[in-house]
């Protein structure tokens, strides 16, 4: 029964920027050791749902707990402490671009531990060989293709060990090949450390490879949660809709139209 | 429609303010907290030595050339009138306390703002687009932390010595104009100077650097932090930057003239 213990509860979360209602009231339990995909399309809310998931930005209402931590209510000292178990890479990669691949790697060893500099250069090393970016150490980033940048990127997240491991839109803007090698890197981590995976993605393909579950974000409301077998048997109109990738019906309903450009 | 913007711009103004205020005293108590014997306190104080030398070290050319033509316009500006009272050597004294009381550390900040105070903003809000800072956070690392107490450590050390130099290049400055006019030489020139000037003079000018260090760190970093709206966002943020930190290095100069011309002028 350990298996089944949740490790991220959300709980009831408005998010809202201004007077725009991003998520209605999301709540999703993520299992420890399971890899869940958000998936969704653009403007659905699901990077939003993730920034929560790491405290970049918090709900208006509703709770989130990380290992038993509300990180919507709780202190900055103890955020940052939630968050040395969390990794997370970004969609651009979002590397330093100021520093070598290494430095960015080491970065969190150096400012969060009291290891000996040979010992960091040395765990930096095997973080890299793990993303296979091996004799990377002292290239900068501006160096290195985009497929190698996200891959740097996962390294860096994987510098401190975390429990979690937070992935926005791994495979945007790579190509089809390189998108699978992410993929495949995604699902030998998930092997490899059992780690707690959550993935944002729109990649339809990607996301029934390396998930356990899926959940799918519409207008910020989560439609549909379960396991990838469960997803693709669903009947639920929007999720048929996203999966047969048919398109919204062009300017269909006239006075819910009507009604956009008054409220607008 | 009017009152709409009125108090729109009104809120913004009172957000910018806030929102200085706040990173202000977060700047400031995470330097006082910077312990010297922690390994990450050491690798900010490094990070903080290169920026001195780009703060500093880099603007220091600039900054004497530029404070030694304002010297030798003021001594021009100072003679013509004092001409007429047959009172021309007192270009001396008229220069080293213009100089070193107001203008030498206020060019200097001019300089810096338009050197380190648009790329503060350049820099931070670069990273703020690519979602570095936010990598930073997930990363348990506080921005104001990682980024903003370098800059301070650096502006704080440099700005005091940049005006030591502009002071001195103004002087000099003055000194080419009464040596060309009056055949004064350097050494009489400098002793005069050493007669009429106080302590006081060259201690206010310092005081005020380091104030203007501050304000030029905490805008600089602020447009950068709040960069919205991608690349133009940043070119935009970068202008803002120089502007208000032009701005409000002029109302600290007031604030800190009025204090000096209340509190310490006897």
């Amino acid at each position: 029964m350990s298996e089944k213990r949740a490790i991220i509860e959300v709980r009831d979360v408005v998010a809202a920027y201004g007077t725009r209602t991003i998520l209605h009231g999301v709540s999703l339990d993520i299992l420890a050791g399971e890899t869940m995909v958000i998936l969704g399309g653009s403007g659905s809310g699901k990077s939003t749902l993730l920034r929560h998931l790491v405290g970049l930005e918090r709900p208006r209402s509703g709770h989130v707990f990380i290992k038993g931590v509300d990180i919507a209510t709780c202190s900055r000292k103890r955020l940052n402490e939630v968050r040395k178990s969390i990794g997370m890479s970004f969609q651009g990669a979002a590397l330093f671009n100021s520093m070598t691949i290494g430095d960015n790697v080491a970065l969190a060893l150096r400012e969060h531990t009291t290891l000996a500099e040979s010992t960091i250069k040395l765990m930096t090393r095997i973080k890299l060989e793990q993303v296979g970016l091996a004799n990377y150490e002292s290239f900068f980033p501006s160096q290195l293709s985009g497929g190698m940048k996200k891959r740097a990127a996962v390294a860096r997240a994987l510098a401190m060990d975390p429990e979690i491991l937070l992935f926005d839109e791994p495979s945007a803007g790579l190509d089809p090949v390189l998108g699978a090698g992410i993929d495949e890197l995604i699902l030998e981590l998930k092997r490899a450390f059992q780690m707690t995976i959550v993935v944002v993605t729109h990649e339809l393909a990607s996301a029934f490879i390396i998930a356990d579950r899926i959940t799918v974000v519409d207008k910020g409301r989560l439609i549909a949660l379960g396991t990838t077998a469960e997803i693709r048997a669903s009947t639920h109109p929007r999720v048929r809709q996203f999966l047969d990738r048919v398109p919204d019906p062009v300017g269909g309903d006239q006075e819910a139209y009507l009604e956009r450009l008054i409220e607008g | 429609m009017t009152v709409e913007t009125i108090g729109r711009s009104a809120i913004q103004k009172v957000e910018y303010v806030g929102g200085l205020s706040l990173q202000f005293s977060r700047g400031l108590v995470a330097t006082l907290r910077l312990n010297p014997f922690r390994s990450s306190s050491r690798l900010r104080w490094r990070t903080a030595l290169r920026q001195m030398a780009v703060v500093g070290v880099e603007a220091l050319p600039v900054v004497c050339l530029i404070s030694g033509f304002v010297g030798l316009i003021m001594a021009l500006q100072g003679a013509y009138e004092l001409k007429k009272f047959g009172a021309l050597e007192l270009v001396v004294s008229l220069v080293g306390i213009s100089i070193t009381r107001e203008l030498g550390p206020l060019m200097t900040a001019i300089i810096v703002i338009g050197r380190s105070g648009s790329a503060f903003a350049a820099e931070i809000g670069t990273m703020t687009v690519t979602e570095e800072v936010d990598a930073l956070r997930t990363m348990a690392l506080e921005p104001i932390d990682f980024l903003l107490v370098p800059k301070l450590l650096a502006m704080l050390a440099m700005m005091p010595c940049l005006t030591i130099a502009a002071d001195t290049a103004g002087i000099l400055g003055g000194a080419f104009f009464t040596w060309v006019t009056l055949g004064m030489g350097l050494r009489s020139y400098l002793s005069t100077t050493l007669d009429v000037l106080l302590l006081r003079d060259v201690i206010t000018g310092l005081i005020k650097s380091l104030a203007f260090g501050m304000v030029i760190v905490q805008v600089g970093c602020y447009e950068g932090f709040t960069v919205r709206g991608g690349p133009e966002g940043v070119g935009r943020a970068t202008t803002r930057a120089v502007v208000q930190a032009i701005f409000l290095v002029i109302v600290t100069d007031l604030v800190f003239t009025a204090f000096f011309y209340l509190f310490w002028s006897q």
